[in-house]
This record gives C-alpha cells, sequence and structure tokens, in this order.
C-alpha cells in the first residue's frame, strides 16, 4: 500500500514539473503561436548560472555560493532577462510569420545558445551541490517523501495558483487571455502587444528559472541537455492538451509525467530503457483519438 | 522542333542545378586534395537528404524534425546486412541467423534498406498525417525520440549507443554526384506531377485545397513516403561513406543541420534546396578549418571549437528575419520566359 502511495508521489512531483514546463511552452503560444524550443536552454542556462564557468568537473559556485534567496532570485533574474533577450532579438522580428517560420527559429536560438554554453562552460557534465539539506527525507503516514520532490509540489502548486489568479485577477492577465484568444481582436481594442508578449516571455522565464533550480537540486548535475527532455515531454504535453489551452497544457504535463513514472515502475526491468518511447507512442495515440488534443481552442483552428 | 523545346524548358531547372555540380565534382575530382574531395562527397551526400527532406517539407510546408530517423533506419539497416561478417555475431548477437552469419551484396542490401526506410515513413506517416501543422511537427519529434531511445538501448541488435564501424566504404564523388542526379530528378518529377502541384496548393491554403477536392491527408502522405525512400538513401549513402554508423548522428544536431540547409537556401524550391547545401557545407567547412587552426604569418591561429555551430545558427537566423524565403525565394532557375510562370505559380 505504501508503495502505490510512494509511487503516486513520484508521479505527481514528477507531473507538476512537466506542467510547469508545459504552462511557460503554452503562455508564450497563446499569445504569438510560438513553440519555444529555447525553453530548454533558459532552464540549462539558469543551472549553470549557478557555477562559475570553467573546465572542471566541480566548478566553484557562482549564484549558488550566494544565501538562498538571493542565489533564488539571481537565477531567476538571468532567465529572465535570457528571455526577453531572445524575444527582442530573434522573434520579436519575426512576429508576422507563419508558425512554422517561427518553430524553426525557435531550433536556431536553442542550438546557438546550446553552443553557447558548451563554448562558455565545456561540455563535460558537471556536479554541483545545492540545497543539501532538502535531501533527507520527510515522513508522512508511513510514507517517506524526499524533501526535494515534497519542494517540487509545493513549488509547482504555488507557482500554478499564483499564475492562475494572475491571468484571472490582474489587467495585464486578463490582456494575456484577450491575446491568446484573439490577438488581433485584442490589438485593436487597445491591448498593448510588445508588453503582453514580452510578459509572457518573462512569466516562462521565470518558470524556466524554477525549474532550473528544482532539476539541479534533485539531480545534483549540470548537463547541456538538462533542459532537453522536459520540454521536449512538455511539448508533447501541450500538443496533447490542447495546442493554445493553459488548462490543457497544465493536464498535458501531469499525464506525461505521471505515465513517465508508472511505466518507469511497472515496465518489466528488461524494458525500462524504452521508457520514454513508450511515453512518446502513448502522445501519438492520444493524438490519434483526439487529434486536436485533450481541450479544444479556438486557437487550434484556423479562421477563414 | 517544338516539343524538344519544351522538353529544355521543362528540364532546363534540373539541368541548371546539376550541370554546375558536375563542374565542381569533375573539377575537385581533378585538382582538388583529398580534404577538398570529402567536403564535396559530403556536400552531395547532404544534398540527397536535404532533397529528400524538402520532397515533404518544401511541399507541403509543415516542418518535419523526423526525417533522420528514416535516414538511421535506412543506415542500421544496411549495415546490419553488408557490416563486419566476422565480428557479428559477437557484436550484434540479437540479429536473426539470416542476417547474423552472412553478408549480402551491396546493391541489393542498399536496395532492401532504402526500401524500409520508405516502408517507415509510409507506416508513421498514416498515423501523422491525420494530424495539421504544428501537431504534426510536434509529433515527428516524437517519433525522431521514439527511434532514438529504442536505438540507443537495443544493444543486442544496434550496439546501443557505441558505434557500429567497419562497413565497406564504396562512395566516391560519381556515384554521390548519380544519386544527388537520382534525388534531383526526382522530386523535379513529383513537384511538376499532379500530386506535387497539389500539394503545394495545400501549402498555400489549406482550406481552399481541400475545398477543391484535394486530399491533405492522401497528398501529404504521398510526399512523406516518397521523401522517406529518398532521405533513406541518403543514409546508406553517409553509412557507406564514412564507414561508421552511430545512433548519436541522427539526432537532433543533424537535424539542425539539415534543416538550416533546406531554411537557408529557401525550403519552397528544389533549387533552394541545393543552394541551401552548398552554401552551409561552404561556411562550415570554412570554419571547421578555422577551428583546426591555420597559419597566418608563421604563427598558428586558430578560433575556438563550437564557434561553427554559432555561426551557422546565426545565419540561419538572420536568413529567417531578413530574408524569410531564403537565397532562392522560392523560385527555381528558369529560362526568363519561364521564370515568371513560377513566379506567379509560388507566390500566387
Amino acid at each position: 500500500m505504501a508503495n502505490i502511495v510512494q509511487v503516486l508521489v513520484d508521479a505527481i512531483a514528477l507531473g507538476s514539473l512537466y506542467a510547469l514546463v508545459a504552462l511557460a511552452i503554452g503562455l508564450v503560444f497563446g499569445v504569438m503561436r510560438l513553440i519555444n524550443f529555447a525553453q530548454a536552454d533558459y532552464i540549462t542556462i539558469g543551472a549553470y548560472a549557478l557555477v562559475v564557468p570553467t573546465a572542471s568537473v566541480t566548478p566553484p559556485l557562482l549564484l549558488g555560493a550566494l544565501p538562498a534567496a538571493l542565489m533564488i532570485g539571481g537565477v531567476l533574474l538571468v532567465v529572465v532577462v535570457l528571455a526577453l533577450a531572445t524575444e527582442r532579438v530573434a522573434f520579436r522580428p519575426l512576429r508576422n510569420s507563419n508558425p512554422s517560420t517561427l518553430l524553426i527559429s525557435s531550433f536556431a536560438v536553442s542550438y546557438f545558445l546550446q553552443n553557447l554554453v558548451m563554448l562558455v562552460h565545456t561540455g563535460r557534465p558537471k556536479s554541483v551541490g545545492i540545497g543539501q539539506g532538502l535531501a533527507s527525507a520527510v515522513e508522512i503516514a508511513g510514507v517517506r517523501i524526499p524533501g526535494v520532490q515534497l519542494l517540487t509540489m509545493v513549488v509547482a502548486a504555488g507557482l500554478l495558483v499564483a499564475l492562475v489568479l494572475f491571468l484571472k485577477k490582474t489587467p495585464l492577465g486578463i490582456q494575456m487571455r484577450a491575446a491568446a484568444e484573439n490577438f488581433q481582436m485584442a490589438r485593436l481594442l487597445g491591448m498593448p502587444a510588445n508588453r503582453v508578449i514580452a510578459l509572457a516571455f518573462a512569466i516562462s522565464g521565470l518558470l524556466g528559472g524554477a525549474v532550473s533550480l528544482l532539476l539541479t537540486i534533485q539531480t545534483g548535475t549540470l548537463d547541456l541537455r538538462m533542459g532537453l527532455m522536459p520540454v521536449v515531454y512538455a511539448f508533447f504535453a501541450t500538443v496533447i492538451g490542447g495546442m493554445g489551452s493553459l488548462p490543457g497544457a497544465a493536464l498535458g504535463g501531469f499525464l506525461v509525467g505521471v505515465a513517465s513514472v508508472l511505466l518507469q515502475t511497472y515496465l518489466p526491468p528488461d524494458l525500462r530503457p524504452f521508457r520514454d518511447a513508450g511515453v512518446f507512442t502513448l502522445v501519438i495515440l492520444i493524438l490519434l483519438v483526439r487529434p486536436q488534443g485533450l481541450i479544444v481552442t479556438s486557437a487550434a483552428k484556423e479562421r477563414v | 522542333m517544338m516539343k524538344s523545346d519544351a522538353v529544355f524548358h521543362f528540364w532546363f531547372p534540373v539541368l541548371a542545378i546539376v550541370v554546375p555540380l558536375a563542374v565542381i565534382v569533375a573539377l575537385t575530382d581533378q585538382f582538388g586534395g583529398l580534404s577538398l574531395q570529402r567536403t564535396v562527397i559530403e556536400m552531395l551526400i547532404s544534398i540527397v537528404i536535404v532533397v529528400g527532406l524538402y520532397i515533404f517539407v518544401g511541399n507541403s510546408g509543415i516542418i518535419s524534425f523526423g526525417h533522420a530517423t528514416f535516414m538511421a533506419i535506412a543506415a542500421y539497416a544496411s549495415a546490419w546486412q553488408t557490416c563486419c561478417e566476422m565480428l557479428k555475431p559477437i557484436t550484434m548477437s540479437g540479429l536473426p541467423p539470416f542476417l547474423r552469419d552472412q553478408s549480402i551484396p551491396l546493391l541489393p542490401s542498399a536496395l532492401v534498406s532504402i526500401l524500409l526506410a520508405g516502408g517507415a515513413a509510409f507506416l508513421t506517416g498514416l498515423v501523422l498525417m491525420r494530424l495539421t501543422g504544428l501537431a504534426a511537427s510536434i509529433s515527428t519529434l516524437a517519433v525522431l525520440f521514439i527511434l532514438n531511445v529504442v536505438y540507443s538501448n537495443w544493444d543486442s541488435v544496434t550496439m546501443g549507443s557505441a558505434s557500429i564501424v567497419g562497413l565497406p566504404t564504396y562512395v566516391t564523388a560519381w556515384l554521390a554526384f548519380g544519386c544527388a542526379l537520382l534525388a534531383i530528378v526526382v522530386a523535379w518529377l513529383y513537384q511538376t506531377s499532379a500530386f506535387g502541384l497539389a500539394i503545394r496548393a495545400t501549402r498555400e491554403d489549406e482550406v481552399a485545397a481541400a475545398a477543391s477536392g484535394i486530399s491533405l491527408y492522401w497528398s501529404r502522405l504521398i510526399a512523406f513516403t516518397l521523401s522517406g525512400f529518398v532521405v533513406g538513401l541518403g543514409g546508406v549513402l553517409q553509412a557507406h561513406f564514412l564507414g561508421t554508423v552511430s545512433i548519436n548522428n541522427f539526432f537532433l544536431s543533424f537535424t539542425f543541420l539539415a534543416l538550416a540547409m533546406l531554411i537557408v537556401g529557401g525550403m519552397g524550391s528544389l533549387a533552394g534546396a541545393v543552394a541551401g547545401v552548398v552554401v552551409v557545407t561552404t561556411i562550415v567547412d570554412l570554419f571547421r578549418r578555422l577551428e583546426a587552426g591555420i597559419s597566418v604569418g608563421g604563427g598558428q591561429w586558430s578560433i575556438p571549437a563550437g564557434t561553427q555551430e554559432l555561426i551557422i545558427a546565426a545565419f540561419m537566423l538572420l536568413i529567417l528575419i531578413f530574408r524569410k524565403n531564403g537565397i532562392m525565394a522560392g523560385r527555381e532557375i528558369g529560362l526568363p520566359q519561364h521564370t515568371h510562370r513560377e513566379k506567379g505559380l509560388v507566390h500566387g
């Protein structure tokens, strides 16, 4: 019994992590029809900002050496600035392009950033120890929950609630939802396009920074591709959730996270390495049944 | 007389691509150094691959991240059939006996591998072409990841993420040129056929094309399958040029480079696909040489490794921002009166 609860906790923790990334992807897609590959590099660069650029495998800490609050603030700031910079330099000039061009351009931005990190930090995986105090497990009703997972769930839940409140209650949030619904119309009604899009990128950077901290605390390693798998999972999450739907993105994130943990637990050991293939096949199967995703929005269908 | 004139007009865009390529091959074959010759062969193989990619992406307007999958399938299939007869029973013990204990002659093995790639593309397309636009693009990414996960972990058959070495290397410049020619001719015949015109109509306007009785599903499925065959040919060529096959060579970096070539040249036309390969190959080669180091004024001088990737990514972004239809801007290289008609067709 405790075992099942343990699996459930794992599933929810991973699911909420993917939901955060999926929301970041979904927000930007909503206002710009851009699927942002570079989100992976926001996460990676956020994590690499913790250490001094050297070729060493155990590099000295940079932002990671600061007290917790400053460290968190610093990482979030780095990623937000990075997200805004990519928006300004690469995506703003392309704003009126079709979605395919935008997709390709974000692929190029991602490739650029990834190689930039490699140039600065070298391609070797590094180890970094932050938040060691969180490694100890907390015991709740006979189930041992690692502190990191608890933290992931709490942070994810907190950010989700904050995001919902922001989108529902603040003028900017409402403008953002209007932009996602019908960008042209919202603009005609006075929605400040530049500000709303920049804000969407800033929030995606904020979420990316949070994810990079959570990932680094969990694994204790830095890797050039550390952001890749969460973001790829998040892509699939937004697609099966229904493109352009934020609840859909969060739901999809939970689904792929849960599916991933369940497959990891219940597949026979020989097949476990193929877990990701299983999840991705599941994604394609869901799309076969519901090509528009689970939650269909008006954004899914082009207007004629 | 009129008839042969029309034939000449029809084939002129192909000739305009192929003849300069033939000149490059002939010149480097005669006068070029070994490393230049290898670069030219790599370029010709890239032309096969990118033209294959173009058959689907260029004509349908849907970005595919999944074509490296079909290349990998063909390359591995060819490796299983032709590689290292002595070592196979040990390194790839999971192969069925008819593959494990013998080698298959080169030509039939190449054909079988290409057929497999095309077949895989057809099966994938059956599922994915039901999706439209971005959902289809993201699903092709899922296919790429599925294959990567499976081949990296299927140790007894693919040697996991290790390289299979010792494939017979039979690819010469003229063979690669012949294959590039074949790919270009196939792409040209396809894009000027009724199927090609239909899918180009769906690229310009899905709704109008569907309203004119064009099936989005079938026209895309045909293009996807055909492009699967052609990139499969590219996969076989690459495997037998390098002599090694490794799954990591068929993943995101490769996908990026192939797409960059297509985008830089302009994905709207065959001439664009080929021009993109030539330009990007030139840049990559130039910076590779600079990264390796050159001697300037007696001193050794080099740029840091990885600069080449940054340059390519930045170049691609600049093209997207300032010339988003690529160098060729969707045009073929036609005779004067022909150019006019092509323009109307592409931008209409």
